[in-house]
């Protein structure tokens, strides 16, 4: 398994997990999304009960795992689903035709169901399994023949996920955890939906052994997807206006190897722009400044994360932070961390050069003004993509565009997503949607003799 | 087209040369890919422009023609190639295209196969997102059609990325030397399901697939065969509504006397029924609507994740 880990060179696409990885937990299908770091110590809260992580230390990624009783208290174990309940579904597809029943002799008296509470308590502390206790409610449900093959299925699903809920072991990508935080926090994210990250990321180029400079005001979203495409090579900046840095740490849900890490710099807007015969004095006290900068940012993230407990358990759905998260923070600063201030070399480089794309998620800022400062740093020719969650900053920034003749190719856009149920005669769009995942204003910087070269 | 090293990389202080393919942008809908020949020159209804003229400039610069007229010269990217490039089939575009990318989860290193090859537009960025280390194996069981392609990734400079087979994986499924080895698979056949089993196959375990399909028939019963092996199967529609940007001198004359037209002395240029109240002075204002034609489908995405056992 030693060779999955990232830091053994350059497989980026581990396939299993190991101690230090970080996960997204989906419980119960979709319900809730939790975050977590593995380690021996770290657990998961699911109802009443706290569940140990180890057991999913070393196991790959899709992996199902479902709560077993055990001797002493319950534990989370590796579940394969029967093939035989495919079928079972696929049968129930075909007879769909013949169904004659419906919900005329469904009365709702609250005596459907003749086990108590206490009766399923008793069959708790006898070791009956959920899987055991589903059966027993069915089997004691005075309705349950009466209904539909499709309600039916409907409440052995609902009376699985209580008694016998089952957590999904995935892969943090960009994709995992836009989604993730989108439902869960899209305020943190800007409201930016996964069709509208990974439109920035085409509009923008970004591929391997680009520069991507980035206004990443979304927690570090953007500029962990942006580091994903990089895969350890090329650079990404994350640039800041005034002296403080935004936080990202979304950055930490990605399990970036160092390579990729290393690849994440911070530099202001403001030591981007400066003129290039700075003296050596100069950037050593600005290097200062960020070291503390950066001390503070590490604090700031820290609160974040016991925020986000405070936050979650008030809402009843419990986000998970580790309770080593302090020893493993501690662990990380020896590596190198994603987003160390961007080396003097580093900035001459971009200076010289020139950015190959730019994208801005500043969510709540006038688009122009930044525009108008970041444009210029990047090469002519180069694609940029600018988010924003309103549609009029953009328009105002693209007009203003179109006047100073900065950038060609011009487009305003909105992505519209919309998903399907499919299944045997019930196929139709889902009766929920995400009404808006905001808009993109790309183009192209183009050349022109006013251009500061 | 791709920054595989950094002498083809676009900068402040790399100039267009000879035998550099560019993308001469006349109209963000009017574009051509040209490659730049020094003895050679493109004529258009702005006039003729000689190439000598474009060698030495920075790419995005503004070149002349003999009548005056001009157009930029840009550095192509995928986007770019999928609006100039020639369409021997139906092509996927930029919404679907990254939104495929992102929701397979390719990433540089991956291998990635597809089927069909097409007119290589999706092909292209899946080229981008695997690179460097990563590979692009794609099959159309049309020869021209795969031959059309591989030149076109020659031209591009993408060849080293992607490998083009002549296949008919609808019927043959992909070759056996790729059996669980690759991380996606990309389906854009008349009829996917035959190809799933194959495709299974050829996944590692937790790997993605997505099926592009127009009809919701193909959905149906891809979802059915999906259903044996696969976890995580969904179904999307993913389209780009485009918004037009204009400024308007708002007629901001007052309403309460109802004589509003006799308020102003000079001619309204724009009709507008929104009289706002407030304001005295008429100032320009900068507006946005969606585009009046637009493209109202493109077709269905279906992804799955390979059950892991």
């Amino acid at each position: 398994m030693s060779e999955n880990k990232p830091e053994s060179g350059p497989t980026v696409n581990p396939r299993v997990t190991w101690e230090g990885c970080s996960v997204l937990l989906d419980i119960n299908d979709g319900d809730r999304l939790v975050f977590a770091r593995l380690s021996a110590g770290s657990t998961l809260k699911i109802g009443n009960k706290t569940f140990s992580l180890q057991p999913l230390i070393g196991c790959p990624f899709g992996s199902l795992f479902q709560v077993e009783s055990g001797k002493e208290k319950p534990y989370l174990s590796r579940f394969i689903p029967p093939t035989e309940e495919n079928n079972v579904q696929d049968e129930g597809g075909c007879q769909l035709q013949e169904e004659s029943r419906d919900n005329r002799a469904i009365i709702d008296n609250n005596q459907a169901q003749s086990l108590t509470g206490d009766d399923i308590d008793a069959m708790r502390r006898q070791g009956a399994t959920g899987n055991e206790i589903v059966e027993a409610l069915i089997a004691n449900s005075a309705t349950f023949d009466k209904k539909t093959q499709f309600s039916q299925e409907k409440y052995r699903l609902k009376k699985q996920k209580k008694y016998a809920p089952r957590v999904l072991l995935r892969r943090p990508f960009s994709r995992s955890i836009c989604e993730a935080y989108f439902k869960k926090y899209p305020a943190r994210i800007g409201f930016l939906r996964v069709d509208t990250l990974s439109l920035l990321l085409s509009m923008a180029n970004v591929t391997a052994n680009s520069d991507v400079l980035v206004l990443d005001m979304v927690g570090g979203l953007v500029t962990g997807a942006v580091a994903e495409r990089l895969g350890g090579s090329g650079s990404v900046c994350n640039t800041y206006l005034g002296g403080t840095p935004y936080p990202m740490e979304i950055i930490r849900m990605f399990n970036f190897n160092n390579e990729i890490c290393k690849r994440v710099l911070r530099c202001s807007v403001n030591d981007l722009c400066a003129v290039q015969n700075e003296t050596s004095e100069q950037v050593s006290q600005r290097e200062d400044v960020c070291t503390m900068e950066s001390q503070s940012d590490e604090k700031t993230s820290l609160s974040v994360s016991t925020e986000e407990v405070h936050l979650s358990s008030k809402n009843g759905i419990l986000d998970l932070v580790p309770e080593n998260e302090l020893s493993t923070t501690g662990k990380t600063c020896k590596a190198p961390k994603a987003g160390e201030k961007a080396p003097k070399e580093a900035i001459q480089s971009w200076k010289e050069n020139g950015f190959t794309s730019l994208i801005i998620a500043a969510p709540e800022q006038d688009a122009w003004i930044l525009v108008k400062d970041l444009l210029p740093l990047l090469t002519y020719s180069a694609p940029f993509a600018i988010y924003h969650q309103y549609l009029q900053p953009l328009a105002k920034c693209m007009h203003n565009l179109q006047l100073e003749k900065m950038a060609i190719g011009l487009q305003l856009s909105e992505p519209w997503l919309r998903e399907y149920q499919v299944l045997p005669s019930r196929t139709h769009p889902c009766m929920q949607m995400s009404g808006s995942g905001g808009y993109i204003l790309s183009g192209t910087r183009a050349y022109s003799n006013t251009s500061q070269s | 087209m791709l920054l595989m090293d950094s002498s083809t990389k676009i900068s402040f202080n790399r100039c267009i040369r000879d035998g550099d393919l560019v993308i001469v942008y006349e109209r963000h809908d009017t574009m051509k890919a040209v490659k730049v020949c020094e003895n050679s020159v493109l004529q258009n209804r702005f006039g003729v422009f000689k190439h000598s003229d474009w060698i030495g400039k920075p790419f995005g610069s503004k070149v002349f023609s003999n009548k005056g007229g001009f157009v930029y010269l840009l550095a192509p990217t995928p986007e770019l190639w999928t609006l100039v490039l020639s369409h021997r089939t139906q092509i996927l575009y930029i919404a679907d295209i990254s939104f495929v990318i992102m929701y397979l989860e390719v990433v540089p290193g991956c291998l990635v196969l597809e089927s069909g090859t097409g007119s290589g537009s999706l092909t292209t960025s899946f080229a981008r997102a695997v690179s460097p280390m990563g590979h692009v194996y794609t099959f159309d069981f049309h020869e021209q059609r795969a031959a059309s392609a591989r030149e076109d990734f020659e031209r591009t400079g993408i060849s080293t990325l992607v490998t083009v087979g002549v296949r008919d994986i609808q019927g043959d499924g992909f070759p056996d030397q790729f059996s669980g080895l690759a991380d996606s698979v990309f389906l854009d056949l008349p009829q996917p399901w035959l190809a799933i089993p194959s495709a299974r196959n050829m996944l590692k375990q937790d790997g993605t697939l997505c099926s592009f399909s127009p009809c919701i028939e193909q959905v149906q019963r891809s979802c059915e065969t999906l259903r044996s092996d696969f976890t995580d199967i969904r179904t999307l529609e993913i389209l780009l509504r485009m918004y037009e940007v204009r400024e308007w001198k708002m007629d901001h004359s007052k309403v309460d006397d109802g004589n509003s037209t006799a308020c102003p002395p000079r001619k309204r240029r724009q009709p507008s029924s929104e009289a706002s109240v407030g304001d005295n002075a008429s100032s320009p204002a900068v507006m946005a609507r969606p585009s009046a034609e637009t493209r109202g489908h493109t077709g269905y995405l279906t992804f799955a994740r390979k059950c892991v056992s």
